[in-house]
């Protein structure tokens, strides 16, 4: 059996590549961690020492603001020094392969890479490569995984809901396209909540996803009764350009979160988006804004869980 | 084998003697995990105004590149402003110094305290670090290979024991 790229001898933690293949004793340690760095974004000096003299560098070959910021908050926390290179706009222009990249950076003592790529497994080439005291984290790898936005997802269920074991989850919008869907379902299942449903038009959910152990729904009516979380992903523009769907507007109608729709979920059900949001088009702003929506605790556990990462993959 | 001393009566000796030096500005705080059991028998003993804080110093540690990260570090919770208090740090054995050290640093992060106070139930010496405990309820010898540890049994009774070291 081919040893998991992801863990180390011991079986710690030495890169976060996906969290498929993650033991369900990583995961809750990950969580663990990630609550009491929660404790110390609170305070008023929210910085530990813990990465100090190390050098996160952030590797981003496709655009991102958003994860990037809080990967990079996520470093300076630990007090570690970060490097944003935005390698789209830089070597691969001029020529230089993904290992050449990685090769000078690892040069210049890099500690820990933070990999965003378009291409599916490239943070697992790069892991392959890098000297013994080198992790990687992926944060977004084609349309593969996003496990940083699924260890978040799962914080935010976590805490709102304590306990996986009596959780009915529903997934909606764009599965196909989405490494965030993909990363929440093998976390969900892992962490054993017993319903999961993906909600969207046969166009956007990929062929054979009830092999992940997931309940199929193209009704949106139907899949919400009774579930106890909504995860709504974004759906991205460039879609509508590949004649999956008619139109913006005929998507909202059928697969958009309003209230009316939310009505149907538990009472005390919760809404998620990874953002960023695209208002109108999968979530009304009643609902995003509204009293089930916990996207803003999103964002702010998403540093508490990548610090956790960071410092636990950084120490294996 | 030395007999070890029992730690319900250090722990009884440590209040009697806290008793008459703790003030409205007095706080208390426990170091995981024998600290907190410690801190949760003073503080309810003492009835301090200000709720038990509770510390985990893992992300404070010297040894992070040698060791890594703690496995699943508890959440440090002061529910208090640190800043001109003064502070009694509880912790169970008292060693290196080095657990100390670390919580001195994360304390400082919270705000200057006007006093920290150190208070431990057994100082086994073998000190790495110029620290010492304030308040404590036994000096014990331990042989070096030997962890001193305590432990709370299920009826809430603290008791030392020794282990062998990993």
């Amino acid at each position: 059996m081919q040893s998991n790229p992801q863990l180390n001898a011991n079986g710690e933690l030495r890169h976060l590549l996906s969290i498929e293949g993650l033991p369900r004793d990583v995961l809750g340690s990950i969580l663990d961690t990630a609550a009491s760095f929660v404790g110390v974004t609170e305070r008023e000096v929210k910085k530990v020492p813990i990465l100090r003299g190390k050098s996160v560098f952030n590797l981003f070959f496709e655009p991102s603001t958003r994860t990037r910021t809080t990967f990079e908050i996520a470093a300076k926390r630990l007090s570690a020094d970060v490097i944003n290179l935005n390698i789209a706009v830089s070597s691969q222009t001029k020529g230089e392969s993904l290992l050449d990249t990685v090769a000078n950076l690892s040069a210049m003592q890099a500690d820990l890479f933070v990999v965003r790529h378009g291409s599916s497994g490239a943070p697992y080439l790069i892991a392959q490569h890098v000297k013994p005291h080198e992790h990687v984290i992926n944060a977004g790898d084609g349309r593969h995984a996003h496990p940083t936005q699924g260890l978040l997802d799962l914080y935010t269920i976590r805490h709102y809901k304590q306990d996986f074991s009596r959780l009915s989850v529903a997934i909606v919008g764009d599965v196909l396209h989405s490494r965030v869907a993909r990363s929440l379902i093998h976390g969900l299942t892992t962490l054993g909540t017993p319903e999961v449903r993906v909600i969207g038009p046969q166009t956007l959910l990929p062929t054979g996803v009830e092999s992940l152990g997931v309940r199929v729904f193209h009704d949106m009516r139907e899949g919400l009764r009774g579930v106890d979380v909504v995860v709504m992903l974004r759906l991205q523009s460039e879609r509508m350009r590949g004649a999956l769907l008619p139109s913006a507007q005929e998507f909202f109608k059928h697969y958009g979160l309003t209230a009316e729709k939310l009505a149907l979920a538990k009472p005390d059900a919760i809404v998620m988006h990874p953002g960023p949001m695209n208002r109108g088009v999968e979530i009304d702003s009643s609902v995003a804004d509204g009293p089930h929506s916990v996207i803003l605790p999103q964002v702010t556990f998403g540093i508490a869980v990548r610090m956790a990462v960071m410092s636990m993959v950084a120490g294996n | 084998m030395s007999v070890l001393p029992e730690a319900e009566q250090l722990c009884a000796r440590l209040l009697a003697e806290l008793k008459p030096l703790v003030g409205p500005n007095s706080a208390m705080i426990g170091l995981y995990t024998g600290g907190v059991w410690l801190a949760e028998r003073l503080h309810a003993g003492l009835a301090l105004t200000e709720p038990l804080g509770t510390m985990d110093i893992a992300f404070y540690r010297d040894d992070f590149h040698k060791q890594g990260l703690a496995r699943d570090p508890k959440r440090t919770q002061i529910p208090f402003p640190v800043e001109g208090r003064d502070l009694l740090l509880v912790d169970d054995v008292l060693y290196t110094g080095r657990t100390v050290r670390a919580a001195m640093n994360e304390l400082f992060d919270y705000g200057r305290p006007a006093r920290i106070s150190l208070v431990v139930l057994a100082d086994r010496g073998g000190r790495e670090l110029p620290i010492c405990a304030q308040h404590c309820g036994a000096k014990v010898e331990v042989p070096a290979d030997t962890r001193l540890r305590l432990r709370r049994g299920d009826d809430g009774k603290l008791k030392l024991e020794l282990e062998r070291a990993e």
